[in-house]
């Protein structure tokens, strides 16, 4: 047996103390293979954001295992990438230097840092805008950036929380486009939560819901639609079925069990 | 109504537009804008000269615009003004140096670590409300009527709202920004130099802007008590001879510095965070 890329095993968490401790994750249980891209869908509240951060090393937990390829997780590190919702791009570095930052932090040297700046500003389709600083930046550029930038030190995984959830309908699908283009080429780790059904099914190769009362996993998809995957994949039956299975066993889960 | 119906579309614009040039917020033009402005500084000025003009008032109390203009004008070439000045703009300088030296620093900290918070916030919230006023005697006693006090008095008035405020400045850091830093595996020392700080620089350069202002006010105050030279100096000693007009002047005078400094610090606010949008 293999060892998965992330595992997460037993884990529980919560927040307070006394009285107004709430268990906010209870024995989460979920592995990543290599290279296996997996969404966390669930109604807001349910715990996905802190499932991440966890992941992130950016929380603590109260119980369970977590590592990547076997070591366990102890901080946050430069194994994972992480995409924050909010736009966290340094407001007084260029785009290019904001990618420099993270790879001037993870050790690479002056001429390096550039060279692969430019080429993860390629990557996203943003070389003409590398020296442009955030505030003049569209939220989709914005977050491109961001995604080059956690790509850029070529971490183990990628962590996306909500990544494209302040853009617009239209903004949201080109970044789906371009973020599938990207993986299918490059192929990554990927934990991605989303409370969008349609972007999770596009680009994931597993999608996981998640109840609330406390945050647990319900249920399990595998997306056994082939790739490559172009926009045209969501007007077929075989996506809308799965679409609305996922829909169904999200409104299914959100029912906290005191209210049933 | 009755036009051509190319045409009523446009007039009712128009009128509509005609409708919402006052009201909460809307925005006028800038010349407008400098138009009132200017408008209410003149009108103040004739209300001035014909009050005097028309003999209104006695000099003494209120002397003609002519008068203290003449009487500057008269200590600017017998060198008083310019002693006075530069005695005055040495004091400020120090004084503000010292308090902003020193509450950059700690107000980065106490906004940064919270046992730093508690140590230093509560008592600083409580120093704060201690009127600077009241404690001129004591800088008197303890460091005599020299600049040293001087310095005291800018100090006490400016260094405690300064680390409050400093505080605030830095914990409007985005929790993300500090997360994205610690995502990079940078420690804390790194995060705090190469993202906290940067990122509540614009925040706190405005700090420095407003307590600046006030500094002025703790300056000329010290000056007033107990001084052998600069502005306030010279206005407690015209009030003995029934100067006015210096006393007029002066004042005019401290209004149009204080303009001037936050005019300046808003100039450099532009070049020096010139990229930043303040917040995203
Ligand atoms: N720092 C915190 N302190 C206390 N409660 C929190 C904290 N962060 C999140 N929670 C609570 O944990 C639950 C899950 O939050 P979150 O992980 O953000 O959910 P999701 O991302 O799925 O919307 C919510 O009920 C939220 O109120
Ligand atoms: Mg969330």
């Amino acid at each position: 047996m293999t060892v998965p890329k992330l595992r997460i095993a037993g884990l529980d968490k919560s927040f307070g103390t006394g009285e107004r401790r709430t268990q906010v994750l209870r024995d989460i249980n979920l592995d990543l293979a290599d290279n296996e891209f997996v969404s966390l869908v669930g109604t807001s509240g349910c715990g996905k954001s802190t499932l991440l951060s966890i992941v992130a090393g950016l929380q603590d937990f109260d119980a369970g295992d977590l590592s990547i390829d076997g070591a366990p997780i102890l901080q946050p590190g430069l194994d994972r990438g992480v995409v924050f919702q909010s736009y966290t791009l340094l407001p007084w570095l260029t785009a290019r230097q904001n990618i420099e930052f993270a790879l001037k932090a993870a050790g690479y040297d002056r001429a390096a840092c550039r060279e692969i700046a430019l080429e993860h500003l390629d990557l996203v389709k943003l070389s003409q805008s590398a020296d442009r600083y955030p505030s003049e930046l569209s939220g989709g550029m914005k977050q491109r950036v961001a995604i080059a930038r956690a790509l850029s030190y070529r971490p183990k995984m990628l962590l996306m929380d909500e990544p494209f959830g302040a853009l617009d309908a239209l903004t949201r699908h080109h970044m789906q486009e371009l973020l599938t283009q990207i993986w299918e080429e490059h192929r990554l780790t990927v934990l991605f939560v989303t409370h969008d059904v349609e972007e999770a099914v596009y680009l994931s190769d597993r999608i996981v819901v998640m109840g609330i009362g406390p945050g647990r996993i319900m249920q399990t998809f595998n997306v056994d639609i082939e790739r490559p995957r172009r926009e045209e994949v969501m007007e077929t039956p075989a996506f809308m079925d799965l679409q609305r299975g996922v829909h169904k066993a999200i409104r299914e889960a959100s029912r906290r069990p005191e209210m049933a | 109504m009755s036009g051509p119906a190319r045409s009523a579309p446009g007039a009712a614009t128009k009128q509509a537009r005609r409708r919402r040039s006052s009201g909460i917020g809307v925005p006028i033009a800038r010349s407008r804008f400098l138009m009132i402005a200017v408008a209410v500084f003149v009108g103040l000025g004739l209300a001035w000269w014909a009050a005097t003009g028309l003999e209104w008032v006695k000099p003494i109390f209120l002397p003609s615009p002519a008068s203290v203009a003449t009487q500057i004008a008269k200590l600017a070439t017998d060198g008083t003004l310019w002693l006075d000045l530069r005695a005055s703009a040495y004091r400020i300088s120090i004084g503000f140096l010292i308090a902003s030296a020193l509450s950059i620093p700690i107000g980065v900290l106490i906004g940064s670590f919270r046992s730093w918070e508690a140590g230093i916030e509560p008592l600083v919230d409580f120093i704060r409300y201690m009127p600077v006023v009241a404690f001129v005697p004591l800088s008197i006693l303890w460091a005599g009527t020299g600049d040293t006090q001087k310095f005291l008095i800018i100090f006490i008035g400016t260094f405690f709202q300064q680390v409050l405020m400093i505080m605030d400045n830095v914990k409007r850091v985005p929790a993300d920004f500090i997360g994205l830093g610690r995502t990079l595996g940078l420690p804390d020392r790194k995060i705090l130099t190469r993202i906290v700080v940067p990122s509540a620089l614009p925040g706190i350069w405005d700090t420095l802007r407003i307590s600046l202002g006030w500094a002025w006010t703790w300056l000329v105050l010290a000056e007033l008590v107990a001084a052998t030279s600069g502005l306030g100096y010279r206005i407690t000693v015209s009030q003995r001879y029934f100067q006015t007009n210096t006393i007029i002047g002066y004042i005019l005078l401290l209004g149009l510095l204080g303009l001037i400094t936050d005019q300046v610090m808003k100039a450099l606010e532009k070049v020096l965070f010139r990229q930043d949008g303040h917040s995203q």
